[in-house]
């Protein structure tokens, strides 16, 4: 059984101009038989316009211990956001 | 349910205070309807459960392959054909997803389908039921699809990422199966008197099977209660076949069709009908793998991964000798 097929992630853009999004995996034994396994699982109706696959094997990731150390120092930087400053009404639409 | 019977690897529900504090923060997560992802610490028998429950789910979807696939040739019209092949060809991506989403927890798909044939991993009781005239068609998406969606649904919330996010794909293509079937069963039920004989006949054959469905009563049920503690069962067996009750008797009443358990009544205490238990011990048999179709599903199972497997290995030595062409360059 050391004959499997390797995983392939998959990655669709769908219709209106987005980017391309993780929709599942499949197996496949190279790219383009992953390309066209991937047409028939995640196309049926109308899905997408483009494909991408990625051989799982290939993604490194984050992993969910380092959280903290990822994350968090976004956290106290609040004046990223617009609503931190606060701009009178008077201004208007800003 | 595609489920059933899904032997958690744990005694009982653990308490707070028999918890490690890895499983208490574990089970924090899951009580805040946080998602568990892959590489997120877990128990190892929330592991363990969730590999032979999704295994068990995806098996029902390929094995639910084969009581269609008998009809694709007979179907009456090419139209009835062709969406009974898109139905099928649900079912097996159907397989996939949750085949993917087993496989996150660190089993390969391989080793699923070894455990399947081998008959180490069980599929829903359902799928060892003949299928015998065409309006089975009608009630296998109607009634069998539609007890499989009752449970599928709150299945969406589970706690496990991948998981649920399967069962969304699964749920969002699932209703397309339901409303075929119902067609079909409306074609019939209105149709002449033989064809409407078919139809009563289907739902007289696939009534009780689909209420089995759902598992044992939850007095039997002994699985239940750490599963639904981990969120990766939502309701009991006996809400989710109360429910598929309620919904289907008016359904039955629309088609002009008779439910063959006579004694259903209206209980307006409990706002549901009162039904009849279907015969467990049958149940039990079919799961034990001396229901009438048992050996023959099986059968077919290994021979398609039997027959496959030269495709299978040609297409890899062919993908590695295009690979090893290109590194040559």
């Amino acid at each position: 059984m050391s004959n499997e097929w390797p995983l392939w992630e998959v990655f669709i853009r769908g219709q209106h101009g987005m980017s391309h999004r993780h929709v599942g995996s499949l197996h496949a034994p190279d790219g383009e038989m992953a390309i066209k396994n991937a047409r028939d699982v995640y196309t049926r109706r109308n899905e997408g316009i483009s494909i991408w696959v990625v051989e799982a094997a290939n993604i490194s990731a984050s992993s969910p211990s380092d959280k903290g150390p990822l994350y968090e120092p976004s956290n106290s930087k609040v004046y990223r956001h617009p609503s931190f400053f606060d701009i009178p009404d008077d201004v208007g639409a800003m | 349910m595609y489920a059933q019977m899904v032997k958690t690897a744990s005694n009982g529900v653990k308490s707070h205070d028999e918890m490690s504090d890895k499983e208490r923060a574990f089970q924090g997560r899951i009580d805040a309807d946080e998602k568990i992802e892959p590489k997120d610490w877990m128990p190892d028998d929330y592991r363990r459960t969730l590999i032979r429950q999704i295994g068990q789910h995806a098996h029902s979807e390929i094995v639910g392959q084969l009581p269609e696939g008998n009809w694709i040739t007979r179907a009456p019209t090419l139209e009835r054909k062709a969406i009974l092949i898109a139905k099928v060809q649900d079912e097996a991506g159907h397989g996939l997803y949750l085949y993917c989403a087993a496989e996150t927890l660190g089993v390969s798909r391989d080793e699923l389908i070894e455990e399947l044939l081998a008959g180490r991993m069980k599929y829903s009781s359902i799928f060892n039921y003949p299928t015998l005239n065409w309006s089975d068609m009608g009630a296998v998406g109607w009634l069998v699809d539609g007890a499989a969606i009752m449970n599928q649904v709150p299945l969406q919330r589970t706690s496990y990422g991948p998981y649920s996010r399967a069962m969304v794909r699964v749920c969002r293509e699932e209703s397309f199966h339901q409303r075929q079937g119902f067609a079909i069963m409306m074609k019939m039920a209105t149709g002449v008197a033989a064809q409407k004989a078919m139809a009563q006949d289907s739902l007289n054959r696939f009534w009780y099977p689909s209420l089995m469905m759902f598992g044992p009563p939850d007095a039997d049920s002994v699985h239940s209660e750490q599963s639904m503690a981990w969120k990766i069962k939502i309701n009991t067996n006996d809400e989710l076949r109360q429910k598929f009750v309620d919904q289907t008797i008016p359904q039955i009443e629309y088609l002009g069709l008779e439910c063959p358990d006579k004694t259903i009544t209206w209980n307006d205490e409990k706002g549901g009908y009162d039904y009849a238990q279907p015969d467990w011990n049958e149940f039990f048999d079919v799961i034990k793998g001396n229901g009438p179709c048992n050996k023959e599903r099986l059968a077919a199972r290994v021979k398609a991964w039997e027959d496959g497997e030269w495709v299978r290995d040609g297409l890899l030595a062919h993908a590695k000798k295009k690979a090893a062409r290109v590194a040559a360059e």
